[in-house]
């Protein structure tokens, strides 16, 4: 019997999973943050639908302080691909200036939560695939693939649907909504081994060069142009750095690094001493804050 | 290539499940360093020693760290040089029973974990018998606080003689390692202080065994996920195939509707290839355009089955219960239909195997049901194929996935011994209304209000949608009773006949309203013997001055005139009711006072 690798199993339960929502949901979309794990679900979505176009469009939640390679990346792999690329912005939060240096957890709150939220009853969406892992975070772990919402977006961890086999059951009131993670299995490694197999296209941020940094709180934050604040002491310096996790450029770690191919991100991560998610500041507030926010409908 | 393994782990929070799990994790170094550092920290609140607390390493969420128990299925992911796991970590109370088959459901291997100080247990039977419902055939029990007895080599052998009793029936492999978690004996390496043990510790046991289906077993099948349709000259069926195997050129078989053509070509997620196998995600094309959509299930030899009932043993997880003859969807594979459960066979008693008569299922329960499909469905017994054998019902209201449960064999409506057994009971269409079936016969003397209470009462009644019949003098002397007069054996013929089709619409499930004078009191109770317990009886007492001062149709007039004889009240007596479960006279109140009240007291009948 020739069976599957690890991979390709992961692989085929992904596409199940984009065929079902596609077949069963109403008005599905795909979250698409730009990251490693988008791209990977971006390359699967193409994969499970040829010859035709993935039938959901693809949906990015903007906050104005992303890196500028990562928007450059998403406008050119959108019209490279032919998507219908969809950007949404908390336009309330702009007009107030919420920004990530003034107004911290509030920030993370206004311009990504909640516009998140706002964004998927904008379009009226039934149905979300985001990226996000079972490895990444504790409450995650225990998170269904399949993961009901409430009108009000939130989870209830205490009461998830059971999921049997591959027998996901999509079916939601008006006004209620499914998010979808068919990366749920993978884990960091996996998402790089097969990005490395597939030849997938990603951010260059995730590489090692030579960029414009200061070091604040055990992290090199990039100065990606000149909203950036410094604070009494700190000074741009060059270094080689390269990312984990993209996001917001002010609240995202970069470290020294000299991984500049993909072969040597994977050696690092397979002997990673660290998760992932430490170089997303948030985490870092208070014990349990994850879950707390996926429960208020965070991604 | 390195494949994957998908493990459940079973047992009890005192068993030392998430310390065994944890132990794994960190022994292999497969920790992260900062996770390792939030564990350090986390132990410093958690255990009094100040040791290292293993479990909190699993368990996530806030509700269970409080309660200090695994309450849902966490999932876990390792890689050694042979293999990648996922372990489905699950709670072991016999109030998450769901939640452990939610895990099981997903895993080719369970690993129960059995304190060897305790021995085999309720819920060790419990577990594996869980386990195996879902479909787990390969079984790994972890003699686990091995070092509290001295390492007891024939307490070990006791105890594995004994769950290897427990396990024969559909089980293709089984290990028994004995094991200490906080230890962390024969968990990564041999451990010493076992050297009568000559098996492999757990890891290099999991790294190696063999968990793969038997070669054709079934052959080539897939359920259609979706019709990919690009332009009008491409016509793809999507789906992932089940078992088997497929090569351009292949003759296939449509089910349900049998019908065939050949793979005109094959894509394997985009790339055009010449054989796909079990696994794979792929797109085909046909020669031939047939009329295939999703939940249609695509096969070559083998052929499961086609029918429209099946016996299932179920697992209810809803936490409102359930009751014979209500409504759910069913989904098997990729179709969705409606479907009824017509009878609960026996409810299985989840700690000692036994069948126990029953005809409701509480939450975490197990029960053998026959099930009824709206129409025709493509499935096939679970221990055949698992794709096609297990299910999950839906609440149609709720939309809750209510149960999970595997087919066990087919049902044929045509033969006669099957329908017997599940016929349709008053109970079902009843419940299908959501209702409880109610004859109100309303009693009482001509202009009484009978009639007008009855309607405004229907109309309330269907306004809660509840579903109902008002059968009056009116269209019942024009119709069914035409050939009935006033003599006294017509009298009597004619509450007969209303009485009898009064119990045959409740038997459908209807509320019936009846406004007939009915004046005599054996009448009446011929009437309520044969509609039996569902009979309530509406006394309405309008005194006779006032029905005769209101004397809508004129006929008190008359019948004081002599026109009419034996016109109840005035020529012929009217027996006062001894038996009335509601009174009410409308000469007191309004139609709509009348009618709260008469409402309010109905429902008491209604609960």
């Amino acid at each position: 019997m020739n069976q599957l690798g690890h991979l390709d199993q992961l692989e085929a339960e992904a596409i199940y999973i984009l065929r079902e929502v596609a077949a069963e949901c109403e008005k599905p979309v795909m979250l698409y943050s730009i990251g490693k794990d988008s791209s990977v679900m971006l390359h699967l979505a193409m994969k499970a639908f040829t010859p035709e176009k993935p039938p959901f469009p693809f949906l990015h939640i903007d906050t104005s302080w992303k890196f500028r390679e990562m928007i450059e990346f998403r406008d050119r792999k959108a019209k490279e691909l032919g998507l219908e690329l969809l950007v949404y912005m908390n336009q309330d939060g702009m007009t107030k200036g919420i920004n990530p240096f003034d107004h911290g957890a509030a920030y993370t709150d206004i311009m990504k939560t909640e516009a998140l939220k706002a964004g998927l009853d904008h379009f009226g969406f039934t149905a979300a695939f985001g990226g996000g892992r079972r490895d990444e975070e504790k409450s995650r772990a225990k998170e269904r693939i399949f993961s009901f919402r409430s009108s009000s977006h939130a989870w209830d961890p205490k009461n998830q649907r059971p999921e049997m086999w591959k027998l996901y059951n999509t079916r939601i009131h008006k006004g209620e909504s499914m998010r979808v993670f068919p990366l749920s299995n993978w884990t960091e490694a996996d998402v790089w081994q097969y990005i490395r197999r597939e030849a997938i296209d990603i951010v260059p941020l995730y590489f090692a060069k030579e960029r414009p940094v200061v070091f604040r709180d055990g992290h090199y934050i990039m100065v990606d142009d000149d909203r950036m604040r410094l604070l009494p002491g700190e000074k741009v310096e060059i270094k080689r750095v390269r990312f984990r996790t993209l996001g917001c450029y002010p609240l995202t770690g970069g470290y020294e690094s000299e991984a500049d191919t993909l072969d040597a991100i994977i050696a690092e991560t397979l002997g990673a001493v660290s998760s992932e998610r430490t170089s997303r500041v948030i985490d870092h507030e208070e014990n349990a804050s994850m879950e707390r926010r996926k429960r208020e409908g965070y991604f | 290539m390195k494949g994957l393994l998908k493990l459940i782990t079973c047992g009890s929070v005192d068993d030392g499940k998430s310390t065994l799990i944890g132990h794994m994790l960190y022994k292999a170094k497969l920790l992260f360093a900062d996770q390792e550092k939030a564990l350090l920290l986390d132990s410093r609140i958690g255990t009094a020693a100040g040791g290292i607390d293993y479990s909190l390493l699993l368990d996530g969420l806030m509700a269970e760290r409080e309660q200090r128990i695994t309450i849902d299925v966490a999932y876990r992911y390792f890689a050694t040089e042979h293999r990648s796991f996922i372990v489905a970590d699950t709670p072991g109370h016999e109030q998450y029973t769901r939640n452990m088959a939610v895990g099981a459901s997903f895993a080719d291997l369970a690993v129960i974990l059995v304190d060897v100080t305790q021995g085999i247990r309720i819920q060790t039977r419990r577990h594996v018998r869980i386990c195996s419902l879902m479909g787990i055939r390969h079984f790994v029990l972890a003699l686990n606080k091995m070092d509290l007895l001295g390492y007891d080599q024939q307490k070990f052998e006791e105890i594995q003689r004994e769950f290897l009793a427990l396990t024969s029936e559909g089980v293709s492999s089984i290990g028994v390692i004995p094991v200490s978690a906080t230890v962390g004996d024969n968990i990564i390496e041999k451990s010493p202080n076992t050297p009568w043990y000559d098996g492999l510790p757990l890891l290099a046991y999991l790294e190696r065994i063999d968990v793969q289906p038997e070669e054709g077993s079934y052959g080539f099948m897939m359920p259609v996920q979706r019709v990919c349709r690009p332009n009008q000259s491409f016509r793809g069926l999507q789906g992932q195939i089940e078992s088997g195997s497929l090569a351009v050129g292949d003759e296939i078989v449509v089910l349900p509707g049998h019908e065939r053509s050949k793979v005109e070509s094959l894509l394997l997620m985009g790339r055009a290839v010449e054989t796909a196998s079990c696994g794979q995600a792929v797109t085909i094309s046909l020669e031939k355009e047939l009329d295939v959509s999703r939940g249609c299930v695509l096969v070559r030899n083998e052929h499961p089955l086609v029918a429209d009932m099946f016996t299932a043993t179920i697992l209810w997880m809803d936490d409102s219960e359930m009751v014979e003859g209500r409504n759910y969807l069913v989904k098997v594979g990729t179709k969705i239909l409606p479907a009824m459960i017509m009878k609960i066979k026996y409810k299985l008693d989840i700690n000692s195997g036994k069948h126990v008569p029953a005809d409701r299922l509480l939450k975490n329960e197990i029960a053998s049901c026959d099930i009824a499909l709206s129409e025709k469905m493509v499935f096939d017994q679970f221990q055949k194929h698992k794709a096609l054998g297990g299910l999950i019902l839906i609440d149609r209201v709720t939309n809750m996935t209510s149960a999970c449960g595997v087919i066990d064999h087919e049902l044929r409506r045509s033969t006669n011994v099957v329908w017997q057994e599940t016929d349709i009971t008053r109970g079902m269409r009843a419940r299908q209304k959501h209702q409880k079936p109610l004859t109100l016969w309303f009693t009482g003397l001509s202009g009484s209000g009978k009639s007008t209470l009855a309607n405004e009462l229907e109309k309330r009644l269907v306004a809660m949608g509840k579903h109902t019949i008002l059968l009056d003098g009116d269209n019942i002397r024009h119709g069914l009773n035409k050939n009935l007069g006033f003599k006294e054996a017509d009298r009597v013929e004619n509450i007969r006949r209303i009485a009898e089709v009064a119990k045959l619409m409740n038997d459908a499930g209807l509320i019936v309203l009846t406004a007939f004078i009915s004046p005599y009191q054996r009448d009446r109770q011929n009437a309520r013997e044969i509609i039996g317990e569902s009979y309530v009886e509406i006394y309405v007492s309008t005194s006779l001055e006032e029905c005769e001062k209101r004397d809508v149709k004129g006929l008190y007039r008359k019948a004081r005139d002599g026109e009419i004889p034996n016109f109840t009240g005035i020529g012929s007596p009217y027996e006062v009711p001894l038996q009335a479960q509601i009174e009410i006279d409308t000469g007191h109140y309004s139609i709509e006072a009348a009618t709260d009240i008469l409402l309010k007291r109905i429902l008491e009948y209604l609960e």
